[in-house]
């Protein structure tokens, strides 16, 4: 899989600050530089927020891919709609983006409530779930559960996402427009996070991406900027009512389920962590539905957003005042509910088993705790590993040398040359005495 | 082939914080490959053990031995003991005290429940001295 989060060689200084942040420990640094281990990265973003040199990125598409079809839909994510100032209706931003060239406009929102009008007309669905059912709208949560809660697999909702819905309505819509073949025809995401531009290229749910690419918030912004101040009356109106905007922060999608008050909605990658924890081991009483949200406030706080997503929050809560509650229905749009099934099994990925074979497991394990013993424990992260514990089980995954722990070469050098001086390869902060003070002429 | 041996201290006092040992262990669990199912058990009954040394004792250690066919957790604390164990492993018996209650404990279910989710458990306790709850979950 390719993921979107990558790291710029050039700008990393091999600082550790990524490293010590991610709530995967999923980054290692090399030889002076970060790298990722591909298969524990869940494309959260948190990298890209914490790096001090801005030398992580999300790789979203080039604009030149809109060139290779013949019509193109842009499907805008709720949460761009609250990142301009003074806006007054969503029917700007469309406009907007039609004058940017996209041939149409398809809204995410759209998408996300006509799934949560299915979830409310088929509740048989969600009966077939383990509770509480578990949402799976927001790809770095489901990611981080494939990777770490296998056993809450039977517990997430089975239905695609509003993106993937909307892809699929908007193409259908512009096929039977146009009179073009399904593939001369681009459909666009813009989506709030690396997460999603990863979705739109290797769904986690679907056998084939229903997406031809994905532009980020922040590189549409600028651009979308003139072209909205210079309209005056917006032309295009919204599709989507307050139910489907709101999906743009955390609550809106369990709001618009409409099913009962007892649901959690949860942001944060670390919030996230903890309640799936709580969840596994029946800790958490009383729920019927959990929504996760990775980024602090749901979408709007994504990683490839401009405003602060406190601030997005309020202007969306001031945009939707005009909307209807509910704009449209799922019978009279889709009407086929295979359409928002998925078609693929969502798959635990072991990628922290250390082996297969649960003795050769248990021998690693040992290895590993025995040469913990040995570390510090001081976490400095000077070995390129988040912790100790993580660089052990490096060592002997084969990932890394003993050599890499300055103070597993320190303990070398004390075997060979006595206790004298042994200390100066350190950093002064890990010497255990003072250095040689050289006594200055004045 | 030899056992694992994994060990935790708790904190007493810190209910907030409480609960870091048994995600710690689960994570190592995990790693291990162990069925799901004894995972949860043994997550389940190191929570509780974990919030009684937190509550009952001010903090203890616990030691978990993970062999090939079972998983021994061993929660060892110099606390103040429990002086009856039948009324102790009573559905709804508990001592905590107001503040625990605030925060969603002291319903008597702690003991009883390690009970239900394990294979073997032992109490060994004396008054003044400490209590060590020993758990078997067979995988
Ligand atoms: N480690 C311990 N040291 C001293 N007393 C204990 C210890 N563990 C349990 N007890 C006693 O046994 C009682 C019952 O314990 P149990 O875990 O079943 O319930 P609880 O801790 O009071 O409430 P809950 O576990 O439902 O939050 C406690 O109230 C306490 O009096
Ligand atoms: S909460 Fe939204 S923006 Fe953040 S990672 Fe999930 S889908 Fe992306
Ligand atoms: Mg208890």
């Amino acid at each position: 899989m390719q993921h979107s989060v990558s790291i710029e060689y050039a700008r990393c200084r091999g600082c550790t600050t990524c490293m010590k942040n991610c709530p995967t420990q999923a980054i290692r640094v090399r030889r002076g530089k970060a790298t990722i281990l591909t298969e524990r990265c869940v494309d959260c973003g948190e990298c890209i927020r914490c790096c001090p040199h801005k030398a992580i990125k999300a790789r979203s598409d080039p604009f030149s891919c809109l060139e290779e079809f013949q019509y193109t839909v842009a499907l805008p994510d709720p949460a761009l709609y609250g990142q301009f100032q003074h806006l007054d209706e969503v029917g700007r931003v469309l406009d907007g983006l039609l004058e940017l060239g996209f041939h149409a406009v398809y809204e995410t929102a759209k998408g996300a409530e006509l799934l949560s009008d299915y979830a409310r007309k088929h509740p048989g669905d969600a009966a077939e779930k383990k509770l509480p059912v578990i949402s799976s709208a927001c790809p770095a949560a489901l990611r981080l559960i494939r990777i770490r809660f296998p056993q809450l697999l039977e517990h997430i909702t089975s239905t695609i996402t509003p993106m993937e819905l909307a892809a699929i309505l908007a193409r259908k819509k512009a096929v039977e427009e146009t009179g073009l073949l399904p593939e001369q025809i681009g459909v666009f995401a813009i989506v709030p996070c690396s997460a999603q531009v990863t979705a739109a290229h290797s769904p986690d749910d679907l056998q084939q991406p229903v997406l031809d690419g994905a532009f980020s918030i922040r590189d549409l912004y600028l651009r979308l900027l003139s072209p909205m101040q210079k309209l005056d009356a917006p032309h295009t109106p919204s599709s989507a009512g307050k139910a489907g905007v709101r999906w743009a922060f955390c609550g809106g999608e369990a709001s618009a389920r409409g099913s009962s008050e007892r649901f959690l909605a949860v942001d944060g990658m670390d919030s996230v962590i903890r309640i799936l924890a709580a969840i596994e081991d029946d800790r958490v009483p009383d729920v019927d539905f959990v929504e996760l949200c990775a980024c602090t406030q749901g979408c709007v706080g994504g990683c490839l957003t401009v405003e602060d997503p406190f601030v997005a929050t309020m202007r969306l809560r001031h945009l939707i005042r005009s909307l209807p509650d509910v704009a449209c229905s799922y019978d009279d749009q889709v009407g086929d509910p295979a359409i928002v099934q998925a078609d693929k099994e969502l798959e635990f990925a072991p990628v922290y088993l250390l082996d297969p074979d649960r003795t050769v497991a248990m021998e690693k394990m040992s290895a590993i705790h025995d040469l913990e013993r040995q570390l510090p424990g001081l976490l400095c992260g000077s070995c390129g590993a988040p912790s100790c514990h993580a660089f052990a089980e490096d060592v002997v995954m084969g990932r890394a040398q003993r050599e890499d722990c300055i103070f597993q070469v320190r303990a070398r050098m004390r075997a060979m040359t006595g206790p004298e001086d042994s200390d100066e390869y350190l950093p002064a902060p890990f010497r255990s005495k003072l250095g040689k003070v050289v006594p200055s002429d004045r | 082939m030899e056992a694992v041996k994994l060990v935790y201290p708790v904190e007493g006092g810190d209910l907030i914080e409480a609960g870091e040992a048994s995600s710690k262990m689960k994570l190592t669990l995990k790693k291990l490959g162990l069925p799901p199912d004894v995972i949860r058990r043994a997550s389940i009954c190191m929570y509780e053990g974990e919030i009684n040394m937190v509550i009952h004792a001010d903090g203890g250690q616990a030691e978990v031995d993970v062999g090939m066919d079972e998983i021994v957790i061993r929660m060892i604390d110099q606390g103040p003991g429990i002086p009856d164990i039948d009324r102790a492993m009573q559905e709804g018996y508990s001592t905590a005290g107001d503040m625990a209650r605030d925060l969603g404990f002291g319903a008597g279910m702690g003991l009883p429940n390690m009970k239900r989710y394990s294979d073997e458990m032992d109490i060994e306790t004396e008054v003044g001295k400490g209590t060590t709850v020993t758990i078997k979950i067979k995988i």
